[in-house]
């Protein structure tokens, strides 16, 4: 895989450094079946170092997640060589599925087939809530 | 309004309001004794809480409506795997408003998800238990007769008592109260309620762990129970069991227009000799509950009388 010629895929950019193998686990891309490429501490104009994911393949990458784990990330999509969208993260204001309420006391533990949701409760704090039983996520 | 699953779902004024048809209810009963006929309310505790569902039945009924339900899991088809959702899609085509009660923190979200009639939160778990606040709100409003510049003492099991945590952060929203939080170290109010609802409002608040102490400059003193399960061993349990007991002797320390509640069931914690106390409001406040779910389920159903 040459990192710098992705035809088909994405790049995850500006990931705050240190965080981009919590942010390769919590994507699961160990279980893509296509390159995966970590730079660890590239140099970054604005914070000095950041962390840089791409991946050569096309897949669902589910953009609320990267929101979740940085909200600071940006996300380049690359069709046939050429950028065809860049977009800048926001912190997702509901989270669907992301994350899971670990509450026992919680419908969501006995309730089948239910959608595990959470919504920001508190942006300063990065805070998200269980819509349910209220527990942090 | 079309649901009510926590009493924060409902704003200051729509409190005060359900709180003004209540007082209207109560003052001429008659007016109302048809009000919801031909209407069915179902009562869906999936958990038994027999006095909870008899004050919703009672309100129907004493509106001229009709009551349906069960009042255990087992009773239910959730005894035989049904989800909540399916459970509450079946029964509200044949109802026209339901109060539910589940073991599960948030199951009346899930209520309210799917049913195509108003659902009432008669209690999720540890979580919340929204008319049972209305209850205590209607009993100091017609007790005391306001909401505002009130001392107010809760005792007892701070940590893990929903009521007590509703009641704060109701009160909080009306002008010049005061907290007083009565209880032993292990069972104080959590960081999250007091930082939320009393420091970030800048509320003036004491911790005690003496009722004797304050006990003179409170308008309401609202006791919860402290239960054995809390405490590792009983020799710490029964130590501060006995702080927490209201007794006539601490009643004698109190004002003479202190109001005394208790989202019951009591245990041992207030002596039934202060049952005969004028300030005993705890019986009076299941009556004030009752009245308050009859003006709730008149405003869900949307009913002018
Ligand atoms: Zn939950």
């Amino acid at each position: 895989m040459n990192i710098d010629s992705i035809q088909n895929g994405f790049v995850i950019d500006h990931i705050q450094a240190g965080k981009g193998m919590d942010l390769y686990h919590f994507l699961e891309l160990d279980k893509l079946d296509m390159p995966v490429a970590m730079i660890m501490g590239a140099f970054s104009r604005k914070t000095g170092k950041k962390d840089i994911i791409k991946i050569d393949g096309e897949v669902d990458i589910n953009i609320d997640a990267i929101g979740y784990v940085d909200p600071g990330a940006t996300v380049t999509i690359i069709k046939n060589g050429q950028i065809v969208e860049k977009r800048k993260i926001e912190e997702p204001e509901i989270l669907t599925d992301v994350i899971y309420c670990k509450n026992p006391r919680c419908i969501t533990s006995t309730e089948q087939e239910i959608r595990h949701v959470f919504r920001l409760t508190d942006k300063s704090r990065h805070e998200y809530r269980c819509i349910y039983c209220d527990a942090r996520g | 309004m079309a649901n009510l699953i926590n009493i924060l779902d409902l704003s200051v004024e729509e409190i005060d309001r359900l709180m003004d048809l209540a007082d209207d209810i109560m003052a001429d009963p008659e007016k109302y004794n048809e009000s919801c006929k031909h209407k069915i309310l179902a009562t869906l505790f999936f958990e038994p809480s027999t006095r909870t569902r008899l004050s919703f039945e009672s309100a129907m009924l004493s509106l001229g409506g009709e009551v349906l339900g069960f009042s255990e899991a087992a009773s239910s088809s959730s005894a035989k795997g049904e989800s909540v959702a399916d459970t509450i899609t079946v029964v509200s085509g044949y109802s026209d408003i339901i109060a539910m009660r589940h073991p599960k923190e948030g199951a009346p979200v899930i209520g309210a998800e799917h049913a195509l009639v108003p659902i009432i939160n008669a209690g999720d778990g540890g979580h919340y238990h929204p008319t049972q606040t209305l209850a205590d709100l209607l009993t100091i409003r017609h007790e005391l007769g306001r909401m505002s510049g009130l001392k107010i003492g809760v005792c007892g099991d701070l940590k893990f008592g929903r009521t007590v945590h509703s009641l704060i952060e109701a009160m909080s929203r009306y002008d010049d109260n005061e907290f007083y939080l009565i209880s032993p170290e292990e069972l104080k109010l959590p960081g999250f309620v007091k930082n939320e609802y009393i420091i970030d409002k800048n509320i003036p608040y004491k911790e005690t762990g003496s009722l004797e102490d304050c006990i003179g400059e409170l308008d309401i003193l609202y006791m919860t129970r402290v239960q054995r399960e809390r405490f590792f061993n009983e020799e710490d349990y029964l130590r501060l069991r006995d702080c927490f007991i209201l007794t006539e002797e601490k009643m004698k320390d109190a004002r003479e227009d202190m109001i005394v509640m208790h989202p019951l069931p009591r245990v041992n914690e207030i002596q039934t000799a202060v049952d005969k106390d004028k300030r005993a409001c705890y019986f009076k406040q299941t009556v004030y509950g009752k009245y308050m779910r009859m003006a709730l389920i008149l405003k869900l159903l949307e009913v002018e009388v």
